[in-house]
């Protein structure tokens, strides 16, 4: 056995993946896994536990799987992560976990991300109980949103004996992971589905189809309905548009509603109604990994894809296996530019995209180099849909209709970075709500910790 | 899940429901729409609130049948449930937060076409019940179309109806009624509330800025999540891009894009859109099943 070498994961081929929505990557099995797992050191002072946001004891876990006892594996990972087949999935473990495994030095870091996915997928296919329920607390709390944050934060709290209902907006639980990231990463009906009914069976109540800051203010749900903390977990969704011309042209999307109508809505599938429109040539516009979602889909749905981003490769923000995965899946990538104008056609349709060149100056603040238009570089590429992936910024709707919840400049809800707690006395805030667009994992780092902080509020009060 | 508590046929292919969503009935407000979805398969279908009644925690829609999501929707009885019914959503009518003594002492008219009845009802409604009488006129193509009459002058200060064909009513367009009251009947208003399709909101619209009256529209756009993620609804208001679900969908009428509006409107409908549509569908090897015909 090759120490330094990852054991190898099997993959749908490219060829054959484009044309449907099922997962790319086929997971470990029991052998393999059994395999990769020897490979580890057992580390004194394991460095990987410390660039993992939520803690797992990722040694402890991986010895289990070593051992073959995959139940014990699965409830190492569960003291401190209840979505394992998720955060195995689509967690950036390069710049986490197997960034700092010491493997990585000489060789490949263990596959720590492959081997969580793989002890959460056991753990579903092999119905182990993970719930853990402590005596009731008789106190109520409110989860606004059941993203990630909202799931971790409002688990974490059932088990310490809280009475928790989660209020979602959509008429779906599970925030991006339904709605955001494609079956073809991430699939529903297992995977989202069983880690949701996992929370749920801990005794967590969730309410969709019930908008905070519409259907019910925080205020009431205070007031009125008895709880006594709120924690929200409203994500960051609210689409960005460039402002260039001709952005509301027919045949124009925000990432978001592209992805909603084909993850959420299931367009993809001809027995649902919600219908999806498409050209033969799609531009996706951004660098993130909500670009590569939405152009692989595109890809499935049958166009030409390009990905239109104005910095170079080395700056594209999506995780390299998933540029990895677009360009083996034929997805063209337009580097170093940027849309100046959408041109439409006489009824309305978009029938162009005008961009110019770029060039990489000087480092800015943050440390990357700043694109500068190339003059005279303007030229034209026949397309006709556009996708626009620019980012997401927090929805107002929750801040601005409740009494005290101060936001910062970005529209972001201003949290303690240890706590979660608010401006607002009893209402916490973690996820994307607080740092705009970032991670699964962080969201759910945030939702632990407030889920801690909820408990010592309420013991205190 | 949310139950059918009664369903009437209004008109021609025109329902009328009320259904039991209690949150939903305790926070509506005039002005404001809901999102259903029929089953697990359906489209979010956005709907303006008719109605709503505190007490029986009820909320009535109105919808007429356009194409195969809203067939769905008049195929469920009443005792049956929609799986999803969302809201309540968007801003509330402006008059909602005026000073009431101004209000009654301002003239205003609504303008409902075709279905466009079913939203004004629950804003005459209010007004009334806060002792300011509203003049209505409501357009529809026939007699036989017609909805909400007796329910609308209950409520209205002076009706006045208008049909296409001239069966009932005086024959002629609302804004050939607006006309008339404001040059031949010396009516003077200070606001214009129009709602209806877009066509008909357009020459309004057209109408009230050569008669210089303030005018709001309510514009129904396509819409998906209906909480402003994904500005599947955006449209120009005064050059600015806008979300009708979260900052309308009542907007000035005199700042919007209409041209823009319609043709986004349209865009599952539309030749283009067809066409991309059902090339699609041939690569995919299946009949048509796409709820072309954009939904109110």
């Amino acid at each position: 056995m090759d120490r330094l070498k990852k054991t190898p994961i099997k993959e749908q081929c490219a060829e054959e993946r484009i044309k449907n929505f099922k997962e790319v990557c086929l997971g470990y099995t029991e052998e393999e896994a059994i395999k990769e797992a020897a490979r580890c050191l057992n580390c004194k002072k394991p460095l990987c536990i410390s660039k993992c946001p939520v803690s797992i004891n990722i040694p402890k876990f991986i010895q289990f799987v070593k051992e073959k006892d995959f139940e014990s594996a699965a409830k190492a990972i569960n003291e401190a992560s209840s979505l394992p087949a998720v955060c195995g999935r689509v967690c950036p473990q390069e710049s986490q976990c197997e960034g700092k495994c010491v493997l990585g030095i000489k060789g490949e870091p263990i596959a720590i991300g492959k081997l969580e996915r793989f002890v959460g997928d056991w753990s579903r296919e092999h119905n182990v109980d993970l719930s853990i329920k402590s005596d009731k607390k008789n106190k109520k709390v409110a989860v606004i949103g059941s993203g990630p944050a909202g799931l971790t934060c409002a688990g974490d709290l059932a088990k310490m004996g809280y009475e928790v209902t989660i209020f979602e907006a959509l008429h779906e639980p599970g925030g991006v992971l339904v709605y955001g990231i494609p079956e073809f990463r991430l699939p529903k009906d297992t995977v989202v589905n069983h880690e949701i009914e996992n929370v749920k069976k801990l005794g967590v109540n969730i309410e969709t189809d019930v908008i905070i800051g519409k259907t019910v203010t925080i205020d009431e749900l205070m007031d009125e309905e008895g709880f006594q903390a709120v924690f929200i977990g409203s994500g960051a969704g609210l689409p960005k548009f460039m402002g260039i011309p001709g952005e509301n042209y027919n045949g124009v999307f925000s990432a978001n509603e592209f992805l909603t109508r084909n993850n959420l809505m299931k367009a993809f599938k001809s027995e649902y109604d919600t219908p999806i429109l498409l050209g033969k040539k799609v531009a996706v516009v951004g660098g993130g990994n909500v670009a590569m979602d939405a152009a692989r889909t595109a890809k499935r749905l049958g166009s030409e894809v390009h990905v239109v981003y104005r910095r170079s490769e080395e700056e594209l923000p999506a995780r390299v296996e998933e540029v990895h995965h677009a360009k083996e899946e034929g997805i063209i990538f337009d580097l170093l530019t940027n849309p100046v104008e959408i041109v439409g056609n006489e009824k309305g349709w978009v029938k162009a995209l005008k961009c110019v060149r770029m060039e990489l100056g000087e480092p800015d603040a943050s440390g990357r180099r700043r694109p500068v238009e190339l003059k005279g570089s303007e030229f034209t590429m026949d397309i006709d849909t556009v996708i626009m992936s620019l980012g997401t910024s927090p929805n107002p709707l929750i801040s601005a209709t409740t009494k005290g919840l101060e936001r910062n400049k970005w529209g972001c809800i201003v949290a303690n970075e240890e706590t979660g707690s608010t401006t607002r006395e009893g209402v916490f805030a973690g996820g994307d709500a607080v740092t705009g667009a970032a991670t699964v994992i962080l969201a759910m780092e945030a939702g632990k910790k407030a889920a801690k902080a909820i408990d010592k509020f309420l013991i205190d009060k | 899940m949310y139950k059918i508590l009664s369903k009437r046929l209004l008109a021609p292919n025109i329902y009328l429901m009320d259904v039991e969503v209690p949150r939903v009935a305790k926070s509506a407000k005039p002005g404001q729409f809901v999102i259903v979805r029929v089953d697990d398969k359906s489209e979010r279908i956005p709907l303006t609130i008719c109605d709503y009644d505190r007490e029986k925690k009820t909320v009535t829609i109105v919808f007429q049948v356009v194409g195969a999501s809203t067939k769905k929707m008049a195929d469920l009885k009443c005792g049956d449930y929609f799986k999803d019914f969302a809201g309540p959503l968007g801003q509330p009518s402006e008059l909602v937060y005026e000073n009431i003594e101004e209000l009654k002492n301002k003239n205003i008219i609504f303008i409902a076409g075709g279905v466009g009845a079913a939203p004004v009802y629950p804003q005459v409604k209010w007004l009334n019940s806060i002792g300011a009488k509203v003049d209505v006129i409501v357009g529809s193509k026939s007699k036989e179309f017609l909805i909400l009459e007796e329910e609308m002058k209950k409520v209205a200060g002076n009706l006045y109806i208008t049909t296409d064909d001239g069966s009932y009513g005086e024959k002629g367009l609302v804004t050939e009624m607006l006309r008339k009251l404001v040059e031949k009947n010396n009516k003077s208003y200070d606001l214009v509330v129009a709602i209806g399709p877009m066509i008909m909101m357009k020459f309004v619209v057209k109408l009230t800025e050569e008669l210089k009256i303030k005018t709001v529209v309510s514009l129904n756009t396509l819409m998906v999540d209906g909480t402003g993620m994904c500005g599947a609804c955006r449209v120009t208001v005064g050059g600015k891009t806008k979300f009708a679900c979260v900052d309308g969908p009542e907007f000035d009428g005199h700042l919007v894009d209409f041209q823009e509006a319609m043709r986004r409107q349209g865009m599952y409908k539309t030749e283009e859109g067809k066409k991309l549509l059902e090339q699609q569908e041939r690569k995919e090897g299946h009949v048509c099943h796409v709820g072309l015909g954009g939904e109110e």
